[in-house]
């Protein structure tokens, strides 16, 4: 019998099988952010054992909030910071170098095909896109992988989703996995890794697999995970060039860890790319999702863009090229939030800074922040927010605030008119 | 072991997820403790009352796929400062029941017939649960009334809360 990509990360990384199918695996990396850390390290503190399994395999970022914006959110970063320098952790990332967790570590070279992370955080299934089994888990999971090195988890189960065909103009990434959360549910993928694959996902970006990937958790999946292939290797060569000789030669290592033909899946789920329109949530559930052109009346507050989801350089070209030019409706407060310090220093670079300035946009440093109704752009009780992030529950931005989650495509026009619109980009079908 | 008898509260919805157990603003503090006056916040269900609800409780029975979106151990920590060591539930989001077992917790899956029948029978009652690790029994009564149901939890789970959490299992292990 054939494995799936998880089958054959799990197979490679098993410590111990101490009951049925729960499997203890090594940790290629554990990575921390100040919010879900902090209680961890004082724990471990308390319990004498104030150390990490392996410093070099530790990578750390302030950004859920950040700069701190009161005393409380201070403490968490100095707890953060002062762990990372005890324990000779040199990846960490501070104020004015750090970004959205899931934006930086990628970029930084830290997510390899094969590999398999935690992290405090249930948006870490973000970094499956390249071939990983990266998991979102709980600060005592976080603990002991900091110590340890180990994480017990189910063997897992894969539903294969195969997106055939090319995505008609106008549908991005977001509204894939938007309308595939709204087909499974948001309990339909629970203890399950979702193996994205076919024609769509193989001329995806790896920004885009990212957006893929990100959401799987919104499904109760454990993992979103992606054939690592040439985009991957084209994506990670500046740093794996010293590894292998030859890009060629990266790939084929690499793909050991792509699905035997005869892999097993619990599901499996075939999508006509072509049958895919433009999506936004219209409840409080990602599940919850309808064509942006039966929402078109609604009438939005704020447009935030940015996020482990849709925060990334190729998103934020997207948004500018539809407001370029043109200004945001008045009665809309416009954010942008730049994923990264690299991804804000490329828009700066490329004019998107200016463009979005220049419509209007607030332009917040790389953070967050809104997205958790943490900082940077908190909703008032009744307010609506068209938003590039991946999480609607009711209160999320703000309590009493309302999130309709979109591409940043939808975003942009939605700015523009300060309703949810569709993007020129798309032109519906028989109009 | 914590315990896991007491009084139960009664969450009869789908889906509540970890911003209405525990919302974003209160992540920033660092110690579980502090959470104890936020649980269940957000969460606008016709009937519950925070204030009055949670002080005598020490057991949730509620619906299908309870503690979804985020991975804080916040949720289960909030919880468990507010003496509620155990949530009955048709299902769980992955990440809050490991978390749950990995603080010694208890989360138990039961099927939508036992929990109709539950909510059916004790719903808006007065209802105090005992639950008998050995037997794994559950038993609900209340002033007109009881019932027994029988649950399950794997080996793991088993081990997890007998060794009061993951850490304290893992430490001798690996």
């Amino acid at each position: 019998m054939g494995k799936t990509i998880a089958e054959k990360i799990f197979d490679s990384h098993k410590v111990d099988v101490p009951f049925g199918d729960i499997h203890v695996i090594s940790l290629d990396a554990v990575f921390c952010h100040e919010i879900t850390t902090p209680v961890a390290i004082n724990d471990l503190v308390a319990r004498g054992m104030d150390r990490v399994f392996d410093p070099a395999k530790i990578k750390a970022v302030i950004d859920h909030v950040t700069p701190a914006k009161d005393s409380k959110t201070a403490m968490q970063g100095k707890i953060l910071r002062n762990w990372a320098k005890r324990n000779k952790i040199n990846d960490f990332f501070d104020v004015g170098r750090n970004g959205v967790c899931h934006a930086i570590f990628p970029e930084k070279g830290f997510v390899r095909p094969g590999y398999t992370i935690i992290m405090g955080d249930s948006h870490t299934c973000t970094h499956g896109a390249f071939g990983a089994f990266a998991a979102g888990v709980g600060t005592t999971d976080l603990e002991v992988g900091m110590l340890k090195g180990v994480c017990a988890f189910h063997y897992p189960e894969s539903i294969l989703i195969k997106i055939n065909g090319e995505l008609p103009a106008g549908v991005f990434a977001k509204d894939v996995i938007l309308t595939i959360i709204g087909k499974l549910g948001v309990n339909g993928a629970t203890n399950k890794v979702i193996e994205f694959a076919g024609d769509v996902v193989d001329q995806m970006s790896m920004e885009s697999r990212m957006t893929l990937c990100n959401m799987a958790v919104e499904a109760g999946g454990t993992c979103g995970i992606c054939a690592p292939d040439v985009t991957t290797v084209d994506y990670l060569w500046e740093f794996i060039h010293n590894d292998f000789s030859s890009r060629e030669e990266a790939l084929e290592n690499y793909r050991q860890f792509a699905a035997d033909p005869d892999a097993s899946y619990v599901d499996t789920i075939e999508i006509d790319a072509a049958t895919l329109v433009p999506v936004t949530t219209f409840g409080y559930k990602p599940d919850q999702v309808r064509p942006v052109s039966e929402m078109q009346d609604k009438q939005v507050d704020q447009v935030y863009i940015g996020s482990c989801t849709n925060g990334r350089i190729e998103d934020l070209r997207v948004a500018a090229t539809i407001i370029e030019g043109h200004k945001i409706k008045e009665s809309v407060r416009g954010v942008v939030s730049p994923a990264s310090p690299a991804i804000f220093s490329r828009a700066l670079e490329e004019g998107i800074i200016k463009i979005f300035m220049d419509a209007g946009f607030c332009v917040t440093n790389p953070t967050c922040g809104a997205c958790l109704g943490m900082s940077n752009g908190v909703l008032a009780e009744g307010e609506v927010c068209a938003s590039t992030t991946n999480r609607n529950f009711n209160g999320r931005m703000g309590k009493g605030g309302m999130v309709h989650l979109m591409s940043p495509a939808t975003a942009a026009a939605s700015a523009l008119t300060g309703y949810i619109t569709n993007s020129n980009f798309y032109k519906s079908g028989g109009n | 072991m914590k315990n896991f008898n007491g009084k139960i509260l009664f969450l009869d919805r789908s889906d509540i997820n970890t911003d209405e157990i525990i919302p974003a603003r209160y992540l920033t503090e660092i110690t579980k403790e502090a959470l104890q006056p936020y649980l269940l916040e957000d969460l606008a269900l016709e009937g519950f009352e925070p204030a009055r609800d949670i002080k005598p409780s020490s057991a949730i029975v509620t619906r299908a796929n309870f503690g979804c979106g985020s991975s804080r151990e916040h949720a289960p920590w909030a919880l468990e400062v507010n003496d509620i060591n155990i949530v009955i539930a048709e299902s769980f989001a992955r990440i809050f029941k490991q978390n749950m077992f990995n603080c010694g917790m208890l989360a138990v899956e039961l099927s939508p017939a036992d929990l109709d029948c539950i909510f059916n029978k004790f719903g808006g009652k007065e209802t105090t649960l005992t639950t008998d690790m050995e037997k794994k029994v559950l038993q609900f009564t209340a002033a007109d009334g009881n019932e027994t149901i029988s649950f399950e939890i794997s080996d793991f789970d088993q081990a997890l809360v007998e060794a009061g959490g993951w850490v304290g299992y893992a430490e001798s292990r690996y």
